[in-house]
């Protein structure tokens, strides 16, 4: 049938037969995408009087927002903290190989590095938008060096850094530019850290409270000042107590200011967080969370001995370990596999699991009006998956990057 | 005039939407021979276009060269409301049919000029040639499309304020709220739809079972203005037992006798061609 185009030429795709995650459910619906935008199909009959140029069966599929993942170190050998003279075909590598994982935007992570290391590697990462290419780059996520020695976890203390006197400063010169930023997790019990959050949050910046021995009020204080994220909660923190519930308390604290709300990244790799905590957390606060894979180097390779910055890290199946120690350090796992057993673990409804994944890393950057829905006129970037939520085809801006091989592969 | 009774809502329904589905097939429509449909809205229609989008995506039946134009809307609710008609007819209907978006009209409650709106409403059906089978349903105080009581019988389409008996109606839609539903509309007239070849009314429920009663056993009369149908050469009542609650045993056993002749034919699940022309109205 030929449209009648009054607004634009573009040929008009009609995904049909599947079941779009819109409105928090799935509905049985179709999704309608032209230039590479989510299209409404109603305004379109009585508006355009136009129609479908192309009809897509998509064989009873579930349709869902690409997924978000804001912190992810590397993949299939590369480390996004190294300074590699082919630093940006490792990021352009990553980017590709995480397409069939359902990612289809992510915010590449450097962990406490020296400050040469960020000087080097930050101007040659560019927000830019996804296609065959790969998955988009929403910007980086700066996780240390102001963090916490107690709770460095797999960071290199020597880079470990504070707050003097130059405060904000100081965070500027470490980082060399702040152009491409999207994340920083710092400490908020360090001095000065009020000032920084608030300068970061004046820029866009979203502020990630993580390794840290934060008690609830320094906690609180820091979410007043700006910050929005918890960096992988339960890790690398004070643990819950019943007294001073740390920042894990931030999931039910009552001095959040009105209309913001404090969401927490969660590794669901079955190893980060054992399920009954996982559940607690989401009870607490399902509209919070944010599932992030933390996937290092040695994700899509065989298990042995990769870098993660400074430090020499050794994966076993799915757990990754500071080489010879019991020290976790980022994760293995992609973050589809996450997404799943985040669903069997929490027990939740498909809707929530995909949620978790797209929908809320949307909201905690702010960019949900264009990313992380099925909404019309965002982004058409989403996922064929099948109904035990393994990717089958991904789209970006509405055309297909990836597909699951016939065979399996 | 016929009366067909079906036992129960979902046959009626699909009684009525083989009958449309037959007379589209029948008439054989082609580029530049389109068939000319009047469509309603509300409940009663819910269950025949469930079945008729059935038909299409059995591939038996296909609204390419189809022409269809809907009864009426509601003035001043912006088109994209959930509750206006243009959703209705986009969400119940027209999204899962093959029919061109240029074919498909509905007049539109939000234009500068209504009355205007109105007459150039007319003069699309009259361009198309006319309504071949006009689908139209009855209001618990027996209006068709909005010609509420006292509507002339020889209206035409214009704007209409909505009788108290359908803003009750109605306002289920409005979450209950007397206030949100809205209090005019604009509506195909009386004599609009009695230009119709053909035309068929669909009464399902006993809350209409007064207002056939009405329309079918008393008088022509202003106040319940289906009853203009007493004079129209070809129309036809679907409706299912309940709503035949008010009539007189006579008259059912009547049309129940009729209706059994047709019955030879034996509605199956694959489609028929009916020859109705040796039907006495």
């Amino acid at each position: 049938m030929p449209s009648n185009k009054s607004v634009s030429d573009a040929p008009i795709v009609q995904f049909t037969n599947c079941r779009i995650l819109r409105d928090h459910q799935l509905q049985r619906e179709d999704l309608w995408v032209r230039e590479g935008k989510i299209l409404n199909p109603e305004k379109l009959f009585f508006d355009e009087k136009g129609s479908a140029d192309v009809q897509l069966d998509c064989k009873d599929s579930i349709i869902a927002p690409g997924f978000i993942d804001v912190q992810i170190n590397g993949g299939f050998g590369v480390d996004f903290s190294l300074a590699t003279d082919d630093f940006k075909s490792g990021i352009d590598l990553v980017s590709q190989k995480i397409l069939s994982h359902g990612v289809t935007s992510f915010c590449p992570t450097l962990v406490t590095s020296p400050s040469s290391v960020y000087h080097q590697v930050l101007p040659q990462i560019s927000v830019r938008n996804g296609g065959t290419h790969g998955a988009g780059i929403l910007g980086v996520h700066l996780e240390g060096p102001f963090i916490s020695k107690e709770k460095k976890g797999a960071h290199p203390e020597h880079c470990l850094r504070t707050f003097e006197a130059g405060a904000f400063q100081d965070l500027l010169a470490t980082y060399g530019s702040l152009d491409c930023v999207q994340i920083v997790t710092l400490a908020p019990e360090m001095r000065r850290s009020s000032e920084v959050i608030r300068e970061l949050t004046k820029r866009g910046i979203c502020v990630s409270l993580g390794h840290s021995v934060a008690n609830l009020s320094q906690a609180e204080e820091a979410v007043q000042h700006g910050a929005t994220f918890i960096t992988h909660l339960f890790n690398a923190m004070l643990p819950f107590h019943h007294r001073d519930p740390g920042i894990v308390g931030l999931l039910t604290s009552d001095r959040i200011p009105a209309g913001r709300r404090v969401f927490y990244g969660m590794i669901s790799d079955g190893i980060h967080t054992n399920p009954a905590a996982l559940r607690i957390a989401h009870r607490a606060h399902p509209k919070g969370l944010v599932l992030v894979t933390d996937a290092i180097a040695g994700m899509g390779l065989a298990p042995g001995r990769h870098t993660l910055g400074q430090q020499v890290v050794e994966i076993d199946g799915l757990n990754t370990y500071i080489a010879g120690t019991k020290t976790l350090s980022g994760s293995v796992a992609t973050m589809d596999t996450c997404v799943r057993h985040f669903q069997e673990a929490i027990g939740c409804s498909v809707e929530t699991a995909l949620e978790a994944a797209s929908l809320h890393p949307a909201q905690l950057l702010g960019i949900e009006h264009k990313k992380g829905t099925l909404n019309y006129d965002s982004d058409a970037d989403f996922l064929m998956l099948n109904d035990s939520l393994y990717v089958q085809a991904t789209y970006i801006a509405g055309e297909e990057v990836w597909r699951q091989d016939v065979s399996g592969m | 005039m016929r009366l067909v009774i079906l036992e129960d809502y979902d046959q009626a329904s699909e009684w009525a939407a083989k009958y449309i589905c037959n007379r589209i097939i029948q008439f054989k429509p082609s580029q530049g021979r389109y068939f000319t449909l009047g469509l309603p809205t509300g409940s009663t229609p819910l269950g025949c276009y469930k079945k008729l989008i059935e038909y299409h995506k059995n591939g038996d039946l296909s609204f390419k060269y189809v022409k269809t134009f809907n009864m009426d809307e509601y003035v001043g609710l912006p088109r994209n409301h959930p509750e206006s008609y243009h959703s209705y007819m986009w969400n119940n209907f027209f999204k899962h049919i093959d029919i061109d978006p240029n074919n498909a009209h509905i007049l539109d409650g939000n234009a500068p000029d209504l009355q205007a709106e109105c007459d150039a409403f007319e003069k699309k059906i009259e361009e198309a040639g006319g309504i071949d089978l006009f689908v139209g349903g009855i209001g618990p105080d027996g209006h068709i499309a909005f010609n509420e009581p006292g509507s002339s019988l020889s209206s035409r389409t214009r704007l209409k304020t909505l009788a108290m008996d359908t803003i009750l109606a109605n306002a289920k839609y409005f979450d209950g709220d007397l206030s949100k539903v809205p209090t005019m509309a604009l509506t195909v007239g009386v004599g609009t739809v009695m230009d119709a070849r053909e035309v068929m009314i669909l009464i399902t429920g006993a809350h209409k079972a007064f207002a056939l009663y009405k329309a079918i056993e008393e008088g022509v009369n202003h106040m319940w203005t289906v009853s203009a149908f007493q004079q129209h050469p070809r129309t036809i009542f679907v409706c299912d037992e309940d709503a035949t609650l008010e009539l007189r045993v006579k008259t059912v056993k009547y049309f129940k006798e009729t209706k059994s002749f047709s019955s030879i034919l034996k509605w199956t699940s694959t489609l028929r061609i009916v020859n109705t022309d040796h039907y006495c109205y």
